[in-house]
Protein backbone atom coordinates (compact mmCIF):
# COMPACT_ATOMS: atom_id res chain seq x y z
CA UNK A 1 0.00 0.00 0.00
CA UNK A 2 0.98 3.63 -0.28
CA UNK A 3 1.74 5.13 3.08
CA UNK A 4 0.07 8.26 4.39
CA UNK A 5 2.14 8.66 7.57
CA UNK A 6 5.22 6.50 7.04
CA UNK A 7 5.64 8.18 3.64
CA UNK A 8 9.41 7.94 3.83
CA UNK A 9 9.00 4.26 3.01
CA UNK A 10 7.66 5.24 -0.44
CA UNK A 11 9.50 8.53 -1.01
CA UNK A 12 13.21 8.42 -0.22
CA UNK A 13 14.70 11.54 1.39
CA UNK A 14 11.32 13.05 2.27
CA UNK A 15 13.09 14.35 5.39
CA UNK A 16 14.88 16.81 3.09
CA UNK A 17 12.96 20.03 2.62
CA UNK A 18 13.21 20.22 -1.18
CA UNK A 19 12.01 16.63 -1.55
CA UNK A 20 9.11 17.32 0.80
CA UNK A 21 8.21 20.45 -1.18
CA UNK A 22 8.43 18.60 -4.49
CA UNK A 23 5.84 16.19 -3.13
CA UNK A 24 3.37 18.94 -2.39
CA UNK A 25 4.73 19.84 1.03
CA UNK A 26 3.63 23.07 2.74
CA UNK A 27 1.14 23.84 -0.03
CA UNK A 28 -1.90 23.21 2.17
CA UNK A 29 -0.44 25.24 5.01
CA UNK A 30 0.13 28.15 2.66
CA UNK A 31 -3.34 27.80 1.14
CA UNK A 32 -4.93 27.61 4.59
CA UNK A 33 -3.21 30.76 5.82
CA UNK A 34 -3.96 32.65 2.59
CA UNK A 35 -7.44 31.47 1.77
CA UNK A 36 -9.14 29.78 4.70
CA UNK A 37 -10.55 30.93 8.00
CA UNK A 38 -9.17 29.05 11.01
CA UNK A 39 -12.59 27.59 11.78
CA UNK A 40 -12.84 26.20 8.25
CA UNK A 41 -9.65 24.22 8.87
CA UNK A 42 -11.04 22.89 12.15
CA UNK A 43 -14.29 21.93 10.42
CA UNK A 44 -12.46 19.74 7.88
CA UNK A 45 -10.48 17.98 10.59
CA UNK A 46 -13.67 17.47 12.60
CA UNK A 47 -15.45 16.06 9.55
CA UNK A 48 -12.56 13.69 8.78
CA UNK A 49 -13.24 11.71 11.96
CA UNK A 50 -9.57 12.00 13.03
CA UNK A 51 -9.15 10.86 16.63
CA UNK A 52 -6.19 11.37 18.94
CA UNK A 53 -3.46 8.78 18.35
CA UNK A 54 -1.81 9.09 21.75
CA UNK A 55 -4.14 6.53 23.27
CA UNK A 56 -7.31 8.28 24.38
CA UNK A 57 -8.85 8.48 20.90
CA UNK A 58 -10.53 11.83 21.49
CA UNK A 59 -11.89 13.53 18.31
CA UNK A 60 -9.17 15.98 17.25
CA UNK A 61 -11.31 18.62 15.51
CA UNK A 62 -13.66 18.71 18.49
CA UNK A 63 -10.71 19.39 20.79
CA UNK A 64 -9.59 22.29 18.59
CA UNK A 65 -13.13 23.63 18.67
CA UNK A 66 -13.07 23.78 22.49
CA UNK A 67 -10.42 26.53 22.58
CA UNK A 68 -11.58 29.47 24.66
CA UNK A 69 -11.66 32.49 22.36
CA UNK A 70 -12.01 34.97 25.21
CA UNK A 71 -8.58 34.18 26.62
CA UNK A 72 -5.33 34.79 24.71
CA UNK A 73 -2.64 33.90 23.69
CA UNK A 74 -3.32 30.35 22.53
CA UNK A 75 -0.72 27.58 22.37
CA UNK A 76 -0.27 24.32 20.52
CA UNK A 77 1.79 21.59 22.16
CA UNK A 78 2.81 18.45 20.30
CA UNK A 79 3.07 15.51 22.65
CA UNK A 80 6.27 13.67 21.68
CA UNK A 81 6.80 12.13 25.09
CA UNK A 82 6.27 8.62 23.67
CA UNK A 83 6.99 6.42 26.70
CA UNK A 84 4.42 3.64 26.83
CA UNK A 85 6.27 0.31 26.74
CA UNK A 86 5.53 -1.06 23.28
CA UNK A 87 5.14 2.33 21.55
CA UNK A 88 7.80 3.52 19.12
CA UNK A 89 5.93 5.15 16.24
CA UNK A 90 6.36 8.87 16.95
CA UNK A 91 10.12 8.62 16.91
CA UNK A 92 10.09 7.07 13.42
CA UNK A 93 7.67 9.74 12.18
CA UNK A 94 9.79 12.60 13.52
CA UNK A 95 13.08 11.16 12.29
CA UNK A 96 11.92 10.08 8.87
CA UNK A 97 8.97 12.29 7.92
CA UNK A 98 9.63 15.40 10.05
CA UNK A 99 8.21 18.05 7.75
CA UNK A 100 4.81 16.42 7.49
CA UNK A 101 4.65 16.38 11.29
CA UNK A 102 5.85 19.99 11.57
CA UNK A 103 3.40 21.09 8.87
CA UNK A 104 0.70 19.41 10.96
CA UNK A 105 1.85 21.45 13.96
CA UNK A 106 1.75 24.60 11.83
CA UNK A 107 -1.74 23.92 10.45
CA UNK A 108 -3.16 23.15 13.88
CA UNK A 109 -1.56 26.32 15.23
CA UNK A 110 -3.23 28.35 12.49
CA UNK A 111 -6.56 26.63 13.16
CA UNK A 112 -6.56 27.60 16.84
CA UNK A 113 -4.84 30.97 16.44
CA UNK A 114 -1.60 30.04 18.19
CA UNK A 115 1.54 32.02 17.39
CA UNK A 116 3.81 29.71 19.38
CA UNK A 117 3.92 25.93 19.41
CA UNK A 118 6.08 23.64 21.51
CA UNK A 119 7.13 20.10 20.65
CA UNK A 120 7.62 18.36 24.00
CA UNK A 121 9.93 15.40 23.46
CA UNK A 122 10.93 12.86 26.07
CA UNK A 123 14.48 13.60 27.23
CA UNK A 124 15.78 10.38 25.73
CA UNK A 125 14.88 11.78 22.26
CA UNK A 126 17.85 14.14 22.55
CA UNK A 127 19.06 13.38 19.03
CA UNK A 128 15.55 13.68 17.59
CA UNK A 129 15.14 17.13 19.18
CA UNK A 130 18.43 18.32 17.69
CA UNK A 131 17.31 16.99 14.31
CA UNK A 132 13.93 18.75 14.56
CA UNK A 133 15.70 21.99 15.52
CA UNK A 134 17.56 21.82 12.21
CA UNK A 135 14.34 21.16 10.32
CA UNK A 136 12.58 24.05 12.05
CA UNK A 137 15.44 26.34 11.07
CA UNK A 138 15.16 25.21 7.45
CA UNK A 139 11.44 26.00 7.54
CA UNK A 140 12.17 29.45 8.95
CA UNK A 141 14.70 30.13 6.20
CA UNK A 142 12.23 28.97 3.55
CA UNK A 143 9.54 31.30 4.92
CA UNK A 144 7.20 28.66 6.36
CA UNK A 145 7.72 29.79 9.94
CA UNK A 146 8.27 33.29 11.31
CA UNK A 147 6.60 36.68 11.10
CA UNK A 148 3.72 37.53 8.75
CA UNK A 149 3.67 34.29 6.82
CA UNK A 150 2.87 34.32 3.11
CA UNK A 151 2.10 38.04 3.27
CA UNK A 152 -0.65 37.55 5.86
CA UNK A 153 -0.85 38.84 9.43
CA UNK A 154 -0.28 35.36 10.80
CA UNK A 155 3.02 34.61 12.59
CA UNK A 156 4.24 31.32 14.02
CA UNK A 157 7.28 30.01 15.87
CA UNK A 158 7.85 26.35 16.73
CA UNK A 159 10.17 25.34 19.58
CA UNK A 160 11.35 21.97 20.84
CA UNK A 161 11.50 21.26 24.55
CA UNK A 162 13.10 18.18 26.11
CA UNK A 163 11.65 16.36 29.08
CA UNK A 164 14.03 14.41 31.29
CA UNK A 165 12.75 10.90 31.81
CA UNK A 166 9.23 10.60 33.24
CA UNK A 167 6.47 8.47 31.67
CA UNK A 168 3.85 10.55 33.45
CA UNK A 169 4.68 13.56 31.26
CA UNK A 170 2.81 11.87 28.43
CA UNK A 171 -0.35 12.75 30.37
CA UNK A 172 -1.25 16.12 28.93
CA UNK A 173 -1.59 18.15 32.12
CA UNK A 174 1.59 16.63 33.61
CA UNK A 175 3.30 17.51 30.34
CA UNK A 176 2.17 21.12 30.67
CA UNK A 177 3.45 21.28 34.25
CA UNK A 178 6.77 19.93 33.06
CA UNK A 179 6.91 22.43 30.21
CA UNK A 180 6.36 25.15 32.79
CA UNK A 181 9.50 23.94 34.59
CA UNK A 182 7.79 21.99 37.35
CA UNK A 183 7.68 18.36 38.37
CA UNK A 184 5.43 16.52 35.92
CA UNK A 185 2.40 15.84 38.06
CA UNK A 186 -1.11 15.82 36.59
CA UNK A 187 -3.51 18.66 37.32
CA UNK A 188 -7.05 18.34 38.57
CA UNK A 189 -9.39 18.36 35.58
CA UNK A 190 -11.59 20.19 34.68
CA UNK A 191 -10.54 22.74 33.59
CA UNK A 192 -9.11 21.01 30.52
CA UNK A 193 -6.20 22.45 28.51
CA UNK A 194 -8.36 24.13 25.81
CA UNK A 195 -9.56 26.48 28.56
CA UNK A 196 -6.62 26.31 31.01
CA UNK A 197 -3.42 24.95 29.50
CA UNK A 198 0.15 26.14 29.17
CA UNK A 199 0.76 29.15 31.48
CA UNK A 200 -2.98 29.03 32.21
CA UNK A 201 -3.79 29.84 28.59
CA UNK A 202 -5.95 27.86 26.14
CA UNK A 203 -3.83 25.05 24.72
CA UNK A 204 -4.30 22.19 22.32
CA UNK A 205 -2.17 19.14 23.12
CA UNK A 206 -1.97 16.63 20.27
CA UNK A 207 0.09 13.51 19.72
CA UNK A 208 2.76 13.47 16.99
CA UNK A 209 0.96 10.89 14.86
CA UNK A 210 -2.33 12.79 15.12
CA UNK A 211 -0.71 15.95 13.80
CA UNK A 212 1.13 14.08 11.04
CA UNK A 213 -2.27 13.10 9.61
CA UNK A 214 -3.42 16.69 9.26
CA UNK A 215 -1.62 17.94 6.10
CA UNK A 216 -2.96 15.13 3.91
CA UNK A 217 -6.46 15.42 5.36
CA UNK A 218 -6.47 19.05 4.31
CA UNK A 219 -4.99 18.28 0.92
CA UNK A 220 -7.27 15.39 -0.01
CA UNK A 221 -10.36 16.11 2.05
CA UNK A 222 -12.35 14.61 4.88
CA UNK A 223 -14.22 12.16 2.62
CA UNK A 224 -10.97 10.71 1.31
CA UNK A 225 -9.77 10.17 4.87
CA UNK A 226 -13.05 8.64 6.00
CA UNK A 227 -12.98 6.23 3.08
CA UNK A 228 -10.25 4.37 4.99
CA UNK A 229 -10.71 2.57 8.28
CA UNK A 230 -14.06 1.87 9.91
CA UNK A 231 -17.11 3.98 10.78
CA UNK A 232 -15.98 4.42 14.39
CA UNK A 233 -12.25 4.69 13.66
CA UNK A 234 -11.55 6.65 10.49
CA UNK A 235 -8.31 6.57 8.57
CA UNK A 236 -5.01 4.82 9.09
CA UNK A 237 -2.92 4.00 12.15
CA UNK A 238 0.69 3.18 12.76
CA UNK A 239 0.69 -0.10 14.66
CA UNK A 240 3.83 -0.68 16.72
CA UNK A 241 4.33 -4.44 16.78
CA UNK A 242 6.70 -5.87 19.39
CA UNK A 243 7.32 -8.93 21.53
CA UNK A 244 7.64 -12.51 20.34
CA UNK A 245 7.16 -11.89 16.61
CA UNK A 246 9.67 -12.50 13.84
CA UNK A 247 9.54 -9.00 12.40
CA UNK A 248 8.76 -6.38 15.04
CA UNK A 249 8.34 -2.85 13.75
CA UNK A 250 5.91 -0.15 12.74
CA UNK A 251 3.19 -1.03 10.28
CA UNK A 252 0.78 1.51 8.87
CA UNK A 253 -2.61 -0.08 8.22
CA UNK A 254 -6.18 1.12 7.99
CA UNK A 255 -8.17 0.75 11.18
CA UNK A 256 -10.06 -2.51 11.02
CA UNK A 257 -7.17 -4.70 9.89
CA UNK A 258 -7.12 -7.80 12.08
CA UNK A 259 -4.57 -8.86 14.68
CA UNK A 260 -3.94 -11.92 12.52
CA UNK A 261 -3.04 -9.78 9.51
CA UNK A 262 -0.68 -7.62 11.59
CA UNK A 263 1.04 -10.49 13.35
CA UNK A 264 1.25 -13.08 10.56
CA UNK A 265 1.24 -11.14 7.28
CA UNK A 266 3.33 -8.18 8.40
CA UNK A 267 5.07 -9.43 11.52
CA UNK A 268 6.10 -12.74 9.95
CA UNK A 269 4.42 -14.84 12.67
CA UNK A 270 5.73 -15.94 16.04
CA UNK A 271 9.33 -16.83 16.92
CA UNK A 272 9.97 -20.59 16.61
CA UNK A 273 6.44 -20.99 15.22
CA UNK A 274 4.85 -20.97 18.68
CA UNK A 275 1.18 -20.07 19.21
CA UNK A 276 0.09 -16.62 20.44
CA UNK A 277 -0.98 -16.79 24.06
CA UNK A 278 -1.83 -13.18 24.87
CA UNK A 279 -1.89 -9.76 23.24
CA UNK A 280 -1.49 -6.37 24.86
CA UNK A 281 -2.95 -4.00 22.27
CA UNK A 282 -2.19 -0.73 24.06
CA UNK A 283 1.27 -1.35 25.48
CA UNK A 284 2.00 -2.06 29.12
CA UNK A 285 -1.20 -0.35 30.24
CA UNK A 286 -3.32 -2.90 28.35
CA UNK A 287 -5.74 -5.45 29.52
CA UNK A 288 -4.40 -8.84 28.50
CA UNK A 289 -6.36 -10.40 25.66
CA UNK A 290 -6.65 -14.18 25.99
CA UNK A 291 -5.98 -15.15 22.40
CA UNK A 292 -8.05 -17.63 20.39
CA UNK A 293 -9.07 -17.60 16.71
CA UNK A 294 -11.85 -15.14 17.39
CA UNK A 295 -9.44 -12.70 19.02
CA UNK A 296 -6.95 -13.03 16.16
CA UNK A 297 -9.68 -12.26 13.64
CA UNK A 298 -10.87 -9.19 15.52
CA UNK A 299 -10.58 -5.94 13.57
CA UNK A 300 -8.24 -3.48 15.21
CA UNK A 301 -10.50 -0.49 15.74
CA UNK A 302 -11.52 1.22 18.96
CA UNK A 303 -14.94 -0.43 19.28
CA UNK A 304 -14.01 -3.99 18.29
CA UNK A 305 -11.03 -4.20 20.65
CA UNK A 306 -13.25 -2.90 23.45
CA UNK A 307 -15.61 -5.81 22.76
CA UNK A 308 -12.70 -8.13 23.60
CA UNK A 309 -12.47 -6.55 27.04
CA UNK A 310 -9.44 -4.43 26.19
CA UNK A 311 -8.52 -1.14 24.55
CA UNK A 312 -6.68 -0.24 21.36
CA UNK A 313 -5.09 2.84 22.95
CA UNK A 314 -1.99 3.87 21.02
CA UNK A 315 -2.05 0.55 19.11
CA UNK A 316 1.18 -0.73 20.61
CA UNK A 317 0.67 -4.41 20.06
CA UNK A 318 2.84 -6.54 22.35
CA UNK A 319 2.66 -10.21 21.43
CA UNK A 320 3.18 -12.88 24.08
CA UNK A 321 3.63 -16.53 23.12
CA UNK A 322 3.07 -19.73 25.10
CA UNK A 323 6.65 -19.83 26.42
CA UNK A 324 5.88 -16.84 28.65
CA UNK A 325 4.10 -17.03 31.99
CA UNK A 326 1.69 -14.21 32.78
CA UNK A 327 2.97 -13.74 36.35
CA UNK A 328 6.30 -12.74 34.75
CA UNK A 329 4.47 -10.30 32.47
CA UNK A 330 2.66 -8.51 35.25
CA UNK A 331 5.83 -8.45 37.35
CA UNK A 332 7.33 -6.38 34.52
CA UNK A 333 4.34 -4.03 34.18
CA UNK A 334 4.08 -3.50 37.96
CA UNK A 335 7.76 -2.58 38.20
CA UNK A 336 7.30 -0.11 35.38
CA UNK A 337 4.31 1.67 36.88
CA UNK A 338 5.75 1.63 40.38
CA UNK A 339 8.81 3.43 39.02
CA UNK A 340 6.75 5.88 36.97
CA UNK A 341 4.04 6.79 39.48
CA UNK A 342 4.50 10.51 40.08
CA UNK A 343 3.49 10.18 43.72
CA UNK A 344 0.68 12.71 43.69
CA UNK A 345 -2.29 10.41 44.33
CA UNK A 346 -2.07 8.04 47.27
CA UNK A 347 -3.80 4.98 45.70
CA UNK A 348 -1.31 4.95 42.80
CA UNK A 349 1.79 5.80 44.81
CA UNK A 350 1.11 3.29 47.60
CA UNK A 351 -0.81 0.73 45.55
CA UNK A 352 1.98 0.22 43.04
CA UNK A 353 4.51 -0.11 45.84
CA UNK A 354 2.34 -2.70 47.52
CA UNK A 355 1.65 -4.60 44.30
CA UNK A 356 5.37 -4.83 43.69
CA UNK A 357 6.10 -6.45 47.02
CA UNK A 358 3.21 -8.91 46.58
CA UNK A 359 4.16 -9.94 43.02
CA UNK A 360 7.75 -10.43 44.14
CA UNK A 361 6.52 -12.74 46.90
CA UNK A 362 4.28 -14.61 44.47
CA UNK A 363 7.27 -15.21 42.22
CA UNK A 364 9.45 -16.34 45.11
CA UNK A 365 9.18 -19.66 46.91
CA UNK A 366 6.96 -18.16 49.56
CA UNK A 367 3.88 -17.16 47.57
CA UNK A 368 0.46 -18.49 48.55
CA UNK A 369 -3.00 -18.44 46.92
CA UNK A 370 -3.90 -15.67 49.38
CA UNK A 371 -1.18 -13.49 47.89
CA UNK A 372 -2.81 -13.77 44.48
CA UNK A 373 -6.14 -12.71 45.99
CA UNK A 374 -4.40 -9.85 47.80
CA UNK A 375 -2.77 -8.64 44.60
CA UNK A 376 -6.10 -8.68 42.78
CA UNK A 377 -7.69 -6.86 45.70
CA UNK A 378 -5.06 -4.10 45.84
CA UNK A 379 -5.31 -3.57 42.08
CA UNK A 380 -9.09 -3.25 42.17
CA UNK A 381 -8.93 -0.80 45.05
CA UNK A 382 -6.66 1.48 43.07
CA UNK A 383 -9.18 1.82 40.24
CA UNK A 384 -11.24 5.00 39.76
CA UNK A 385 -9.42 6.83 42.52
CA UNK A 386 -6.65 8.82 40.83
CA UNK A 387 -6.39 12.13 39.05
CA UNK A 388 -4.96 10.65 35.88
CA UNK A 389 -5.09 7.37 34.03
CA UNK A 390 -1.75 6.02 35.30
CA UNK A 391 -3.43 4.74 38.44
CA UNK A 392 -5.78 2.81 36.18
CA UNK A 393 -3.18 1.68 33.68
CA UNK A 394 -1.11 0.08 36.41
CA UNK A 395 -3.94 -2.29 37.28
CA UNK A 396 -5.15 -3.42 33.85
CA UNK A 397 -2.65 -6.21 33.21
CA UNK A 398 -2.79 -7.31 36.84
CA UNK A 399 -6.55 -7.68 37.06
CA UNK A 400 -7.04 -9.23 33.61
CA UNK A 401 -3.91 -11.37 33.93
CA UNK A 402 -5.15 -13.06 37.10
CA UNK A 403 -8.73 -13.34 35.81
CA UNK A 404 -7.97 -14.59 32.33
CA UNK A 405 -4.86 -16.71 32.98
CA UNK A 406 -5.54 -18.33 36.39
CA UNK A 407 -3.37 -21.32 35.43
CA UNK A 408 -0.30 -19.07 35.64
CA UNK A 409 -1.09 -18.12 39.24
CA UNK A 410 -1.58 -21.56 40.78
CA UNK A 411 0.41 -21.54 44.00
CA UNK A 412 0.64 -24.22 46.67
CA UNK A 413 -1.30 -23.75 49.89
CA UNK A 414 1.25 -23.38 52.70
CA UNK A 415 0.89 -23.69 56.42
CA UNK B 1 32.50 30.26 37.04
CA UNK B 2 28.75 30.61 36.84
CA UNK B 3 26.69 29.08 34.03
CA UNK B 4 26.02 32.49 32.49
CA UNK B 5 29.73 33.29 32.46
CA UNK B 6 30.54 29.93 30.98
CA UNK B 7 27.82 29.71 28.33
CA UNK B 8 26.43 33.26 27.89
CA UNK B 9 25.07 32.81 24.35
CA UNK B 10 23.49 29.47 25.05
CA UNK B 11 21.75 30.68 28.22
CA UNK B 12 20.34 33.59 26.27
CA UNK B 13 19.15 31.28 23.50
CA UNK B 14 17.43 28.96 25.97
CA UNK B 15 15.66 31.80 27.78
CA UNK B 16 14.44 33.23 24.44
CA UNK B 17 12.37 30.10 23.79
CA UNK B 18 9.85 31.02 26.48
CA UNK B 19 7.78 34.13 27.22
CA UNK B 20 9.88 36.55 29.34
CA UNK B 21 7.49 36.26 32.29
CA UNK B 22 7.67 32.43 32.11
CA UNK B 23 11.38 31.87 32.36
CA UNK B 24 10.91 29.03 34.82
CA UNK B 25 10.29 26.87 31.72
CA UNK B 26 14.00 27.20 30.98
CA UNK B 27 14.95 25.21 34.07
CA UNK B 28 15.00 21.83 32.26
CA UNK B 29 17.33 22.82 29.39
CA UNK B 30 19.52 24.67 31.89
CA UNK B 31 19.85 21.52 33.99
CA UNK B 32 21.03 19.57 30.94
CA UNK B 33 23.59 22.27 30.30
CA UNK B 34 24.78 22.25 33.91
CA UNK B 35 25.49 18.52 33.96
CA UNK B 36 27.14 18.43 30.54
CA UNK B 37 30.74 18.48 31.73
CA UNK B 38 30.74 16.52 34.95
CA UNK B 39 27.73 14.30 34.38
CA UNK B 40 25.89 15.69 37.39
CA UNK B 41 24.52 18.97 38.71
CA UNK B 42 26.50 20.35 41.62
CA UNK B 43 25.35 22.73 44.33
CA UNK B 44 26.75 25.83 42.63
CA UNK B 45 24.95 25.08 39.39
CA UNK B 46 21.71 24.55 41.31
CA UNK B 47 22.11 27.99 42.87
CA UNK B 48 22.92 29.52 39.46
CA UNK B 49 19.86 28.00 37.85
CA UNK B 50 17.60 28.97 40.73
CA UNK B 51 18.73 32.60 40.37
CA UNK B 52 18.42 32.55 36.57
CA UNK B 53 14.80 31.41 36.52
CA UNK B 54 13.78 32.92 39.82
CA UNK B 55 12.85 29.84 41.84
CA UNK B 56 14.36 28.40 45.02
CA UNK B 57 17.30 26.03 45.11
CA UNK B 58 15.04 23.47 46.79
CA UNK B 59 12.71 23.56 43.79
CA UNK B 60 15.64 22.95 41.46
CA UNK B 61 16.76 20.02 43.61
CA UNK B 62 13.26 18.54 43.56
CA UNK B 63 13.35 18.52 39.75
CA UNK B 64 16.65 16.67 39.76
CA UNK B 65 15.07 14.11 42.05
CA UNK B 66 11.89 13.77 39.98
CA UNK B 67 13.38 13.33 36.51
CA UNK B 68 15.57 10.30 35.92
CA UNK B 69 17.96 11.92 33.42
CA UNK B 70 19.29 14.45 35.93
CA UNK B 71 21.91 13.37 38.42
CA UNK B 72 23.15 14.95 41.62
CA UNK B 73 26.25 12.83 42.09
CA UNK B 74 29.05 11.64 39.84
CA UNK B 75 28.96 8.16 38.28
CA UNK B 76 30.80 6.65 35.31
CA UNK B 77 31.79 9.08 32.58
CA UNK B 78 29.59 7.01 30.27
CA UNK B 79 26.26 5.70 31.50
CA UNK B 80 24.93 2.70 29.63
CA UNK B 81 21.19 2.62 30.27
CA UNK B 82 19.66 -0.65 29.18
CA UNK B 83 15.92 -0.92 28.59
CA UNK B 84 14.60 -4.02 30.36
CA UNK B 85 10.90 -3.27 30.10
CA UNK B 86 8.39 -5.84 28.91
CA UNK B 87 8.79 -5.65 25.10
CA UNK B 88 12.60 -5.60 25.30
CA UNK B 89 12.59 -8.33 27.96
CA UNK B 90 10.51 -10.50 25.60
CA UNK B 91 13.50 -10.25 23.26
CA UNK B 92 16.26 -11.06 25.73
CA UNK B 93 17.04 -7.72 27.38
CA UNK B 94 17.34 -9.15 30.90
CA UNK B 95 19.91 -11.70 29.75
CA UNK B 96 21.78 -9.04 27.79
CA UNK B 97 22.02 -6.84 30.89
CA UNK B 98 23.17 -9.73 33.08
CA UNK B 99 25.78 -10.89 30.55
CA UNK B 100 27.11 -7.38 30.02
CA UNK B 101 27.43 -6.78 33.75
CA UNK B 102 29.17 -10.13 34.20
CA UNK B 103 31.64 -9.24 31.45
CA UNK B 104 32.36 -5.88 33.12
CA UNK B 105 32.44 -7.48 36.57
CA UNK B 106 29.84 -5.17 38.06
CA UNK B 107 26.30 -5.45 39.41
CA UNK B 108 23.47 -3.75 37.48
CA UNK B 109 23.55 -0.11 38.57
CA UNK B 110 27.27 -0.35 39.33
CA UNK B 111 30.33 1.41 37.95
CA UNK B 112 33.51 -0.23 36.64
CA UNK B 113 36.63 -0.10 38.84
CA UNK B 114 38.24 2.52 36.58
CA UNK B 115 35.22 4.76 37.20
CA UNK B 116 34.48 5.05 33.47
CA UNK B 117 31.39 2.97 32.79
CA UNK B 118 28.10 2.72 34.68
CA UNK B 119 25.54 0.14 33.55
CA UNK B 120 21.98 0.55 34.77
CA UNK B 121 18.58 -0.86 33.83
CA UNK B 122 16.07 1.84 32.82
CA UNK B 123 12.43 2.06 31.84
CA UNK B 124 11.09 1.88 28.27
CA UNK B 125 13.09 3.88 25.70
CA UNK B 126 10.60 3.56 22.82
CA UNK B 127 12.75 1.29 20.69
CA UNK B 128 10.95 -1.98 21.44
CA UNK B 129 11.45 -3.42 17.95
CA UNK B 130 15.24 -3.13 18.17
CA UNK B 131 16.00 -4.93 21.45
CA UNK B 132 18.38 -5.49 23.07
CA UNK B 133 19.05 -1.77 23.09
CA UNK B 134 20.35 0.94 25.36
CA UNK B 135 21.08 4.61 25.42
CA UNK B 136 24.38 6.14 26.46
CA UNK B 137 24.35 9.30 28.49
CA UNK B 138 27.62 11.21 28.54
CA UNK B 139 29.11 14.63 28.04
CA UNK B 140 27.92 14.79 24.41
CA UNK B 141 24.28 14.09 25.24
CA UNK B 142 22.14 11.00 24.82
CA UNK B 143 22.55 8.46 22.04
CA UNK B 144 20.62 5.32 21.10
CA UNK B 145 22.29 2.00 20.35
CA UNK B 146 19.96 -0.64 18.93
CA UNK B 147 20.04 -4.36 18.12
CA UNK B 148 23.07 -4.73 20.38
CA UNK B 149 25.03 -7.75 21.56
CA UNK B 150 27.54 -7.98 24.40
CA UNK B 151 30.29 -8.08 21.73
CA UNK B 152 29.18 -4.90 19.92
CA UNK B 153 28.72 -3.21 23.30
CA UNK B 154 32.26 -4.11 24.36
CA UNK B 155 33.56 -2.63 21.10
CA UNK B 156 31.69 0.58 21.89
CA UNK B 157 33.16 0.64 25.39
CA UNK B 158 36.70 0.09 24.08
CA UNK B 159 36.20 2.93 21.60
CA UNK B 160 35.01 5.21 24.39
CA UNK B 161 37.97 4.32 26.60
CA UNK B 162 40.42 5.17 23.80
CA UNK B 163 38.68 8.53 23.33
CA UNK B 164 38.94 9.60 26.96
CA UNK B 165 42.59 8.56 27.31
Amino acid sequence: MTHILLRHRDIPDINKIDVYKKNGGFQVFEDAVKKMKPEEVTAIVKDSGLRGRGGAGFPTGMKWGFMDNNNWPHYVVANADESEPGTFKDRELMESNPFQFLEGVAISSYAVGANAAYVYLRGEFWEVAAFLDEKIEEMEKAGYLGEKLFGSDYSLKIYTHLGAGAYICGEETALLESLEGKRGQPRVRPPFPPSFGLYGKPTVVNNVETLTNVPLILEKGADWYKSMGTADSAGVKVFSLSGRVRKPGNYELPFGATFRELIYEHGGGILDGRPVKAIMAAGASSSLIDVDDKALDTPMDYASVRDLGADLGSASVIVIDDTISIDWVINKTIHFFKHESCGKCTPCREGNYWMQSVIERIRSDEGTPEDVELLQNVAKQMQNKCLCALGEFATMAVVTGIERFPQDFKLPVRK
Amino acid sequence: MSLVEKYPKEVEKILAKYPPEQKRSAVMPLLYMAQREEGFVDRHAMQDIAALVDITETEVASLIGFYTLYHDKPEGALRIQVCTDLPCALRGADKFLADLCEKLEIEPGGTTADGLITVEPVMCLAACDKAPMFQTQGSDGIKYHENMTVETTMELIEGFKKEVK
